[in-house]
């Protein structure tokens, strides 16, 4: 029995233009598409793959999040995953405190693998996995744009800022996942309505026997400075005495 | 007392720059005091480029055949041993940074912020979420370590003259770190272009989906190297096979700003221009009137860009 777990985080759609609320206290969520964060889909899409090539034997998704949050499991169980776990938590958890929580899940699944996303695009943080990694005394290997498993290892190439790293890290491990990692299948219906038999299972942060406080308190919620809209140029002559005269070339 | 540990990046014997505008990050906080740490084989070049920073009290070396090559599970357990009496620790928000810093906090027991694009205080500081679309004002609490990463976009490299002392901090490191095996580095394929490097490139030129192919993507190139600029991409280029992955410019790839920035064949979704925001100047090159890229632009050419670009080549001499 090998198995997966996988991290789903429910953000705010990829195409959303996402604007602050008027008193500052956050962003408009009101009436706004929510999705699995795009990282976390290619997270589960690698899973998929590596249990279809007999890498491993169970993929679990699992999210920490509000009722609602069923919804994105469900997709992921469409997708193809096997059981889910929603850890119900009534307001967001700092990325230290959903690193504790998926050690706790760990101690109970002893899974192979932990696949997250590199960073959720809603907070931009980039540090659970790599915060899990630390807690659990494992490798990591984040970024992953391939990963290759053999005999109780993993090689890993990763987009670092240079081009390409690969590194060799022992399993078990937490791998994040980079944008060309894979893309996602799409859902099928049939797949909608099977997975709405399959295992969700709901427990209470508060049960996790961990601190759940956060240590940021978030001040306020600004929308970011506008840049002032420039000007049109007809040809590439009017371009370059444009930039003659900012001095640019 | 602020004691400020700034973890330096660097690459075949040299610093990153990027460790330079953490450390103007931190003078932003008053009164700090301001270490350098080097992690690495062999220190010395590094360490002495360190010390040269103005406003760096120390650089503290910690040399060790293991630190050759910039793995996360290796270097956290060093530097969470370093950070013992630092109130903060700074770390660049590179690829580097990003992978290091999170596994440093949590076995110091503490949280991260992110991404710092400004200072308020010692304890309170501004960060962009929503790939930039908000920025929030966040406090941390003074009676834990801050650990954080720098957004090196938002600041200037600190400037050189300063002398700081150079010290070794093996016994430290070593003493209280365990340092594990089960990370070992394989390759990294660096290409080198010969190109100014695209995080500190004061000109970049980047293409997008528009270019329609990884030959056409050539174009770029040839206006980069008139203009002596780096390259960058969009997202849907790299996807797409046109451009390397290092070159991916937005909210998952580079945050640069450069004094200039030409857009080409690049429609601006937002994730794209959340990279770009800090550019000096952006100009666009695209078909599309009514691309976004447009909105942000303080030149644009609405046209061809297989006619534009080899006629703004021509005219650049």
């Amino acid at each position: 029995m090998s198995k997966i777990l996988v991290g789903l985080k429910r953000v705010v759609d990829y195409n959303v233009r996402v604007r602050v609320k008027p008193d500052g206290s956050g962003v408009v969520t009101d009436g706004i598409k929510m999705s699995i964060n795009p990282f976390d889909e290619i997270a589960l899409e690698e899973a998929l793959r590596i249990k279809e090539q007999g890498g491993a034997t169970e993929v679990i998704v699992v999210s920490i999040g509000a009722a609602e949050t069923q919804q994105q499991l469900r997709t992921g169980l469409a997708m193809g995953a096997d059981r889910a776990i929603l850890v119900q938590a009534d307001s967001a958890v700092e990325p230290l405190v959903a690193a504790k929580v998926f050690l706790k899940l760990i101690e109970k699944e002893a899974p192979t693998i932990v696949l997250l996303g590199k960073q959720a695009i809603d907070d931009d943080n980039n540090q659970t996995g790599q915060m899990l990694a630390a807690l659990w005394q494992r490798p990591q290997a984040t970024f992953a744009s391939k990963i290759e498993l053999a005999g109780g290892k993993a090689k890993v190439t990763r987009e670092v800022d240079a081009g390409l790293e690969t590194i060799e890290v022992d399993l078990p491990a937490v791998f994040t996942t980079d944008l060309r990692l894979n893309e996602p299948r799409y859902v099928k219906l049939p797949d909608i309505m099977k997975a709405k038999k399959k295992p969700l299972d709901i427990i209470a942060l508060d049960t996790l026997g961990i601190e759940t406080a956060g240590q940021f308190k978030t001040l306020k919620y600004e929308a970011p400075a506008t840049r002032q809209k420039g000007i049109m140029v007809k040809d590439v002559n009017e371009l370059i005495a444009a930039l003659k005269q900012k001095g640019l070339v | 007392m602020t004691k400020i540990l700034i973890v330096a990046e660097h690459a075949g014997g040299k610093l990153n720059a990027a460790t330079a505008k953490c450390v103007t990050c931190a003078t932003a906080i008053a009164g700090a005091e301001i270490d350098i740490a080097v992690f690495a084989a062999d220190a010395g070049d590094i360490a002495a480029q360190a010390a040269a920073l103005a406003g760096v009290k120390k650089v503290l070396t910690v040399e060790n055949a293991a630190n050759a090559e910039p793995l996360a599970a290796v270097l956290a357990p060093q530097v969470a041993a370093v950070a013992a009496n630092y109130t903060h620790v700074f770390g660049p928000s590179t690829t580097f940074g990003k992978d290091l810093m999170p596994r440093v906090a949590a076995l110091l027991g503490v949280g991260q912020l992110s991404d710092i694009m400004a200072v308020e205080s010692a304890y309170r500081f501004r960060r962009p979420v929503y790939a930039g679309n908000a920025i929030v004002t966040v406090e941390a609490p003074q009676d834990k370590k801050l650990v954080a990463t720098v957004r090196a976009a938002s600041f200037q490299p600190a400037a050189s003259g300063g002398s700081a002392a150079i010290e070794s901090a093996i016994e430290s490191a070593s003493a209280a770190a365990d340092i594990p095996t089960h990370t070992r580095f394989v390759s990294r394929s660096a290409p080198a272009t010969g190109r100014p490097d695209l995080q500190t490139a004061s000109r970049v030129v980047s293409g997008g989906r528009a270019l329609g192919s990884a030959d056409n993507f050539k174009i770029i190139f040839g206006l980069a190297d008139k203009l002596k600029a780096g390259v960058g991409a969009s997202r849907a280029a790299v996807d797409s096979g046109y451009a390397a992955n290092e070159l991916q410019v937005g909210q998952t790839g580079k945050i640069i700003s450069p004094e200039l920035y030409v857009a080409v064949g690049i429609s601006g979704a937002i994730q794209h221009l959340t990279g770009i925001k800090d550019a000096r100047t952006i100009v666009a090159i695209n078909k599309d009137a009514e691309a976004p890229i447009f909105e942000v632009a303080d030149i644009g050419l609405v046209g061809d860009l297989f006619k534009i670009v080899p006629e703004l080549e021509k005219a650049l001499g």
